[in-house]
């Protein structure tokens, strides 16, 4: 067997091709570009929106109009141009439909190859699922079964129409409109996305899955998640997100809400795999998205994510810890390769007593990619017996790559304790060589040290979404991960 | 008028009343500087690097701005802030002005004198000309605010293969008997090849009015040369301190700066160490004890351009009441330093709810081969530790002082100069109001 070494690992990553880089040539509804009041009603329109709804979004235009692009995250890019988007897509669907065998054939292919079966996974797997393509949710599976146990799960448009006080009542109140540029901005032009509440005291029986997928040149894909667990209730969250090759950057601005009230937990997983540009970095996602969680007493928010994909990454999932005992966990596991650039981590509050968290964030940088961890823990007067951990270890592949740091601690309660500790390395040559010498060849012995490496991480998704990961982690760092 | 529009008023007077040709490269230098003020200004909060510490209300107040005559304290008024009982070079500057009757200097071994001398001399030329604000250059609008109004301060040039004999202490002590006052000394330090150095430094506020000092010192460090700077911020109430420290160091040297902060109202430390060279060891130690309303915001930056060169940062803070404690380091590794070390430690306790610590510890990393780590810990004191020396009769007051004093002892231990560990530890008992009951 030839001899593997790192340099071939380097070189695989390099050249591996990104799998889900296909179109669907779907017929779609689509909006001219640009963006003002009009578009902004029109799409509220389309939506056929209650009045609340349209001025919800018209407010958050109007803040947005007066909001200047952040350009303080450690990434570099060319700023997209607002006005040359389409901000509504939706593939055309020609009837209302009452079941997914009516679903377009040519939607079920592109379900098929991203390696969602919905009629398979109907049978087999126990996962309920709403599919985002472009701005559209085009299906939602198993919501009967869903129904039987009192949990909501439907595309945000329909839950506008049909939960209007649900909605009302709660989007907005963990990212607000004034929240910032890209929140602003999804709060004016989402077109949809998911919604979920579980009732009291309700253990969602399976997970509910969320897949997003950009398919139309030229759009930028809003969605909007909100998600409430209400008192004692549970729910394991997954999201996936992926889209065709394209020399042009496609934008994805998102906002996802939580809200877990006392006693409830919510877990929510993300495999983000959106296209990450070619090996010279021309094309590739923007993903600039605002996550945020708020837990009332003695509830559990824990966000667990795999980042793989996108050009440019610039996403913080925070948990806003308000009620006393909360929890909050923040898994992350970031994958840069050649050109792409992640600027990600997390923001912990404590506000309430006795709050805790725990963030453990890994980064594997390789090719001429840029990979940042920026965090914030904070800890307020009142927020007595805090405690915090946080760990952000980085792997370095290359030396034309980069690792960095940015964590912010701001603590004023003298009860709390706060832990932090950062290091970076690369695949030390005498790690190899304690393989070696036990009979393990290099390419195994590099899976082993990668795998270890995010087995944290990896550990902390749901069965079913743990084998996806691996097989991201597999695309993007192909021969290391076993 | 604001404090900024005065300054950049005062700037030609002060450049025509001062003891420069206006035809020299500083006087080149300072216009150059002043520029850059008047283009930036103060910080505010808005500025990143900033985020913690707000000037506004250092800003606000009225100074004056330059020193009439030479102001006379007698030796007694001073003797508590000097490190008598040891034998050392002293540079003793009175409201920004050097004071020859108090202090000790040489032009034996090396050069160990001041400023305003080195910069009106022509046979200093050409060392001012290569080392003055070359490496404190643009770095940021307050150093720049110094360098426009650079006077007086301590000059030190140690030459080749030099081991100074005694330690150089440099005290900066305000009247400021009529008003506020604003001073800004300048150090320049140049060690020599092999050559092996020690400097404590002090500031000192002697009056109830407000001193505001803007301190700026450059220090570099040549071939294999060792040195060893300790800061003693144990100001007044109603002092506050900007002291920004450059080093500069070259192939196999050894450079060590350690901050004691323990006192005034309002303290910013930017320390920063730039390489030139391979096999270089950068030592920032610190140790910070508030209380009141204290503000200190320790700043620092190390920046690795070469293979195999090794940095150890070791900041403790202990703060109390309403106190503010800001913690920013920053470590970067370029692209060509491989092999590098560089290890970051900051441990912080608050004693009581009200007291906060900012921590942001920094590193950017572009080069694959190196061994980086930094640690953060907030917490409080090991309550079974307190408990069981209480069990053992020890006043809870002591033990938790005992507790404290071993918490900071990392640091203290690496002060190579033994009288003033004994002067360290005795600040601290002071600051924590108890008696140690041991001597070092």
């Amino acid at each position: 067997m030839s001899k593997y070494t790192e340099d071939d690992l380097k070189k695989e990553l390099e050249t591996q091709e990104y799998e889900y880089g296909f179109y669907t040539d779907i017929e779609a509804d689509k909006f001219p570009v640009g963006l003002n009041e009009d578009i902004v009603i029109a799409i509220s329109k389309k939506k056929n929106e209650p009045q609340w709804m349209t001025d919800w979004r018209l407010d958050a235009f109007r803040i947005w109009k007066n909001m200047e692009e952040p350009d303080w995250a450690n990434v570099n890019y060319t700023k997209p141009d607002f006005d040359a988007l389409s901000y509504y897509s939706a593939p055309i669907q020609k009837k209302q439909l009452d079941s997914l065998d009516e679903v377009d054939p040519e939607l079920l292919k592109t379900f098929e190859k991203l390696g969602i079966s919905i009629g398979e996974q109907k049978r087999l797997s126990n996962v309920a699922m709403d599919i985002v393509i472009d701005s559209v949710s085009v299906a939602t599976t198993f919501k009967k079964t869903l129904a039987e146990k009192g949990i909501l799960f439907m595309p945000i448009s329909e839950a506008i129409q049909e939960h209007p006080e649900l909605v009302r009542k709660y989007m907005g109140s963990v990212v607000p409109k004034t929240d910032n540029f890209y929140a602003a901005l999804n709060s004016a032009v989402f077109s949809d996305g998911s919604f979920c509440y579980i009732p009291k005291g309700v253990t969602c029986p399976m997970e509910l899955s969320t897949y997003f997928r950009i398919n139309e040149g030229g759009t930028g894909q809003f969605e909007r998640t909100l998600v409430i667990a209400d008192e004692g209730s549970f729910v394991s969250y997954l999201e996936g997100c992926t889209a065709p090759s394209r020399d042009e950057n496609q934008l994805h601005a998102a906002v996802v809400e939580l809200i877990a009230m006392d006693n409830a937990e919510i877990k929510y997983s993300t495999v983000q795999n959106w296209y990450p540009g070619n090996k010279e970095g021309v094309g590739g996602v923007y993903n600039f998205v605002t996550k945020r969680g708020i837990c009332h007493n003695h509830a559990k928010i824990s966000w667990t994510q795999v980042e793989t994909g996108s050009a440019v990454t610039w996403k913080y999932p925070s948990c806003i810890l308000k009620g006393d005992y909360s929890v909050g966990e923040f898994y992350s596991i970031a994958v840069t390769n050649n050109y792409q650039q992640a600027d990600t981590g997390t923001k912990m509050i404590h506000l309430g007593k006795n709050t805790r968290s725990t963030i453990i964030s890994k980064g594997i940088s390789a090719g001429h990619s840029h990979n940042s961890y920026r965090g914030l823990v904070k800890v307020a007067k009142n927020a007595s017996n805090a405690r915090n951990f946080t760990q952000c270890d980085s792997l370095l592949m290359g030396d034309l790559c980069g690792a960095h740091t940015f964590p912010y601690i701001e603590n004023k309660s003298a009860s709390s304790q706060i832990e932090h500790e950062a290091t970076t390395s690369k695949i030390g040559e005498d790690q190899l060589f304690y393989c070696n010498q036990r009979g393990i060849d290099t390419e195994k012995a590099i899976a082993l040290i990668v795998n270890g490496f995010s087995k944290e991480v990896l550990n902390k998704l749901p069965m079913e979404f743990a084998v996806e990961a691996q097989k991201l982690l597999e695309i993007s760092l192909e021969g290391s991960v076993g | 008028m604001e404090l900024k529009d005065k300054l950049i008023s005062s700037f030609i007077a002060f450049e025509n009343n001062g003891n420069v040709d206006l035809d020299s490269a500083v006087h080149a230098i300072r216009t150059k500087a002043i520029q850059n003020f008047e283009a930036e200004g103060f910080p505010s909060k808005k500025d990143e690097e900033w985020k913690y510490t707000n000037l506004k209300s250092l800003l606000r107040q009225d100074y004056s701005l330059f020193n009439k005559g030479e102001n006379n304290v007698d030796y007694n008024t001073i003797k508590p802030y000097i490190i008598s009982d040891i034998d050392s070079y002293n540079l003793i500057f009175i409201d920004g002005v050097f004071n020859s009757f108090l202090s000790e200097t040489t032009h034996d071994e090396s050069d160990i004198c001041v400023l305003s001398a080195a910069l009106s001399k022509p046979k200093y030329n050409i060392l001012i000309d290569n080392y003055f604000n070359t490496v404190a250059a643009d770095k940021n609008s307050l150093s720049a605010l110094n360098t426009a109004f650079t006077n007086e301060g301590a000059y030190i040039n140690i030459p080749k293969n030099t081991i100074v004999s005694k330690p150089i202490q440099i005290l900066n002590f305000s009247t400021g008997s009529e008003k506020n006052v604003l001073i800004q000394p300048r150090n320049l330090i140049m060690v020599g090849e092999n050559s092996h150095v020690q400097i404590i430094e002090r500031h000192q506020n002697l009056s109830k009015n407000h001193t505001f000092t803007n301190a700026v010192t450059e220090i570099f460090v040549n071939k294999r040369a060792i040195v060893d700077y300790y800061k003693i911020q144990n100001d007044t109430d109603n002092s506050s301190l900007i002291d920004s420290t450059f080093v500069q160091q070259k192939q196999h040297s050894v450079a060590s700066v350690s901050t004691f902060s323990f006192g005034g109202k309002l303290t910013r430390n930017n320390l920063e160490f730039q390489h030139e060279g391979e096999h270089i060891t950068s030592n920032l130690n610190g140790i910070s004890i508030l209380n009141k309303n204290q503000h200190v915001d320790s700043h620092t930056l190390v920046e690795h351009k070469f293979p195999n060169c090794e940095s150890h940062e070791l900041y403790k803070g202990i703060y109390a009441d309403t106190s503010t404690g800001v913690f920013n380091g920053k470590v970067i590794v370029r692209q060509a330093a491989q092999k590098t070390n560089a290890f970051q430690q900051n441990n912080n306790i608050l004693m009581n709810d009200g007291a906060t610590i900012n921590a942001k510890p920094q590193l950017e990393i572009f080069a694959d081969d190196v061994k980086c780590s930094h640690g953060c810990t907030i917490g409080q004191l090991d309550e079974s530790a307190l408990f069981y020396m209480q069990s053992r009769g020890i006043p809870k007051k002591e033990a938790k002082a005992l507790l404290l004093y071993a918490f900071g002892n990392d640091v203290i231990e690496k002060i190579k100069i033994p009288q003033l560990k004994t002067i360290i530890t005795g600040l601290i008992a002071d600051k924590l109001g108890v008696n140690l009951g041991f001597d070092l």
